[in-house]
């Protein structure tokens, strides 16, 4: 029997809604594993969440304590394979946020197994099918070790839905041993947009758009859309907008409801960190680019003539 | 300080990979250093030097370039990482098919306890298999601290910590760690101003991205040593914990249309597609 132990994370103290697709994820492998499904929750303050989380899971593991308040894959890594320890647990799954991408390997070693890094689906209970080569070639991997650790994509998992009323369970923390780390602050970012990587809606501006001024009418939309901006690493590379805005495969890999491309050829380097987009549009005056190939809905037009009217429109529509 | 960084060599980003029976194709493609490993690389150089304009910059400490790979073909990209500046490699000749995540942290864990390291730097992920685990497990198997993401370091002369921007969830995270640790980077660290050493002017701006090698450079690294060791040497074994059974395509997206005006999009997004 395998137990399978989910990493519930919180936000403002309350769960993270990106922690509910891997709750899925680990659903479909307790399933597999024959076992139940269990959560861990660790922070500061964190009562309210935890009884939430709960709804998921059969029983959730808390680590409630004022030294655990802010992430450290030093001290919280111990405490999941304590908790991976305490719940009988075959597998532990979490969502391959960046926290979970930080944790989750540092977690494997202290269990001494393998991992499944980015997880799109689960065949069986060791096997799983993960995206590499950014995403061009979909991997069948087998964990060959009695304890497995993986990450799952949120993108590719719908949110669990509540399954009842688990049990919270506090477990004692014990000595923390940061070993010397120190959390000194954490910088939201100031923009009042959302996250490139969890946006409904990614609007990105390629070298076509000439000089980083002219992003400003990408801005327009984007914020008439509630969106991310974002962008080509060509048009990073020619200064237009800083590094982290690029989408790509050594940028961020985004995979929004409706993704705009404007003035983007599509490089290979590109599109592999966009294709995954429910919707695609581009607007190129090259009928010839690559983008074209992937869109859905493709415009030949240069921006300055299309993006006036684009605009316009979506202002009226959105009234 | 002496760093140790990592250079792997993964096949040209800019080319695309493709499937055939069940396998990536990787007959005819080139191969290049990992591009966060040569962020790393770049990184590494920045914090070991007095930086100044036009390039002529004062070098100390040690950069050690770690690549494992097969016997030929991981020498291009070592010798790139030397031709940049490095000083010195270590060559573990493994094949690709040999290796996964484990097995590559146990190596470089094993290399880590024989050059004793300040600092340990990584590319945060290897764009090939994508897996981002390496450095983290080779922290969690040594016991040391770790600072993954980092988009921006700083530290003062002969400072025994290194403090980390953390490119996290919804912003940056500033974490400072006592040396030795395990850093890995991500792709704003080869910003102008991105490395803070205490020793370069505050006030000076690199250039954005990893140094081109001069022909100097190119010259000096043929000659500078690389030293050659296999798995067994480090008593690491090649048991693979994570095993690959095979690849496919990934689903294409169908052909979409191209609509005639902008009028025509906007109908088809707001009542088709219904996402505006």
């Amino acid at each position: 029997m395998g137990n399978v132990l989910v990493l519930c994370e919180t936000k403002d103290g309350a769960l993270k809604t990106s922690s509910l697709p891997a709750i899925t994820a680990a659903r479909q492998m307790a399933e597999k594993a024959g076992g139940a499904v269990l959560g861990v929750m660790i922070g500061s303050g964190i009562e309210a969440a935890s009884q939430e989380a709960a709804k998921y899971v059969t029983k959730l593991y808390k680590f409630d304590n004022a030294d655990l308040g802010n992430y450290m894959a030093e001290t919280w890594a111990p405490l999941v394979a304590k908790a991976a320890g305490e719940g009988g647990a075959s597998h532990v799954v979490a969502t391959a946020t960046n926290l979970g991408k930080d944790l989750m390997p540092r977690v494997t070693a202290l269990l001494d197994c393998g991992m499944a890094s980015e997880v799109i689906e689960v065949l069986d209970a060791k096997k799983f099918k993960r995206p590499a080569y950014a995403g061009n070639a979909i991997a069948t991997v087998e964990v060959t070790t009695d304890k497995v650790v993986a990450t799952v994509r949120q993108t590719e998992f719908e949110p669990a839905a509540e399954a009842g009323a688990g049990e919270v369970v506090s477990l004692d923390a014990g000595a923390l041993d940061a070993l010397g780390a120190v959390f000194e602050k954490l910088e939201l970012t100031q923009s009042s947009r959302p996250d490139l990587g969890e946006a409904k809606v990614v609007v990105s501006g390629g070298r076509g758009m000439k000089a980083g001024e002219n992003f400003k009418v990408l801005e327009e939309l984007t914020d008439m859309l509630g969106g991310a901006l974002g962008a080509t690493r060509a048009a990073v590379d020619a200064g237009f907008v800083p590094n982290d805005l690029q989408v790509g495969q050594t940028g961020r890999v985004v995979a929004p409801e409706l993704y705009i491309a404007v003035g983007i050829s599509g490089a290979i380097q590109h599109l592999a960190g966009m294709k995954g987009s429910k919707i695609i549009v581009a607007i190129n005056k090259d009928e010839e680019a690559p983008i074209f190939q992937v869109a859905d809905y493709g415009l030949v037009s240069t921006w300055e003539a299309a993006m006036p009217e684009f605009i316009e429109g979506v202002k009226q529509i959105k009234g | 300080m002496k760093i140790l960084v990592t250079a792997k060599r993964v096949p040209d980003p800019e080319q695309k990979v493709k499937v055939k029976d069940g396998m990536v194709d990787l007959s005819g493609v080139s191969y290049v250093i990992n591009p966060f490993d040569e962020y790393a690389v770049e990184a590494a150089l920045r914090l070991n030097e007095k930086g100044a304009a036009g390039g002529k910059a004062e070098r100390f400490g040690e950069v050690v370039i770690l690549s494992i790979g097969p016997e030929k073909a991981a020498v291009k990209e070592m010798r790139a990482a030397l031709a940049m500046g490095a000083d010195r490699a270590v060559h573990v000749v493994a094949n690709d098919d040999d290796l996964d995540s484990e097995i590559v942290a146990r190596i470089v864990a094993k290399v880590y306890e024989q050059e004793q390291p300040d600092l340990l730097l990584m590319g945060k992920q290897a764009v090939d298999g994508d897996s981002n685990q390496a450095a983290q497990l080779v922290a969690g198997y040594l016991g040391m601290p770790q600072a993954c993401f980092a988009s921006q370091i700083e530290t003062e002369a002969d400072a025994k910590w290194l403090r980390t921007y953390r490119e996290v969830d919804g912003g940056i995270e500033v974490k400072k760690v006592p040396l030795p640790a395990v850093v890995t980077v991500d792709l704003r660290i080869v910003s102008p101003d991105a490395v803070r050493n205490g020793q370069t002017d505050p006030g000076h701006k690199y250039e954005d991205g990893p140094r081109f090698a001069s022909l100097k450079g190119i010259m000096k690294a043929k000659k500078k040593p690389v030293d050659k060791k296999t798995p067994a040497d480090l008593g690491v074994e090649l048991n693979k914990r994570v095993v690959y059974h095979g690849y496919e395509a990934p689903a294409e997206r169908a052909g979409g249309i191209k609509v005639k005006d902008v009028a025509e999009l906007l109908d088809k997004l707001h009542n088709e597609a219904k996402v505006i």
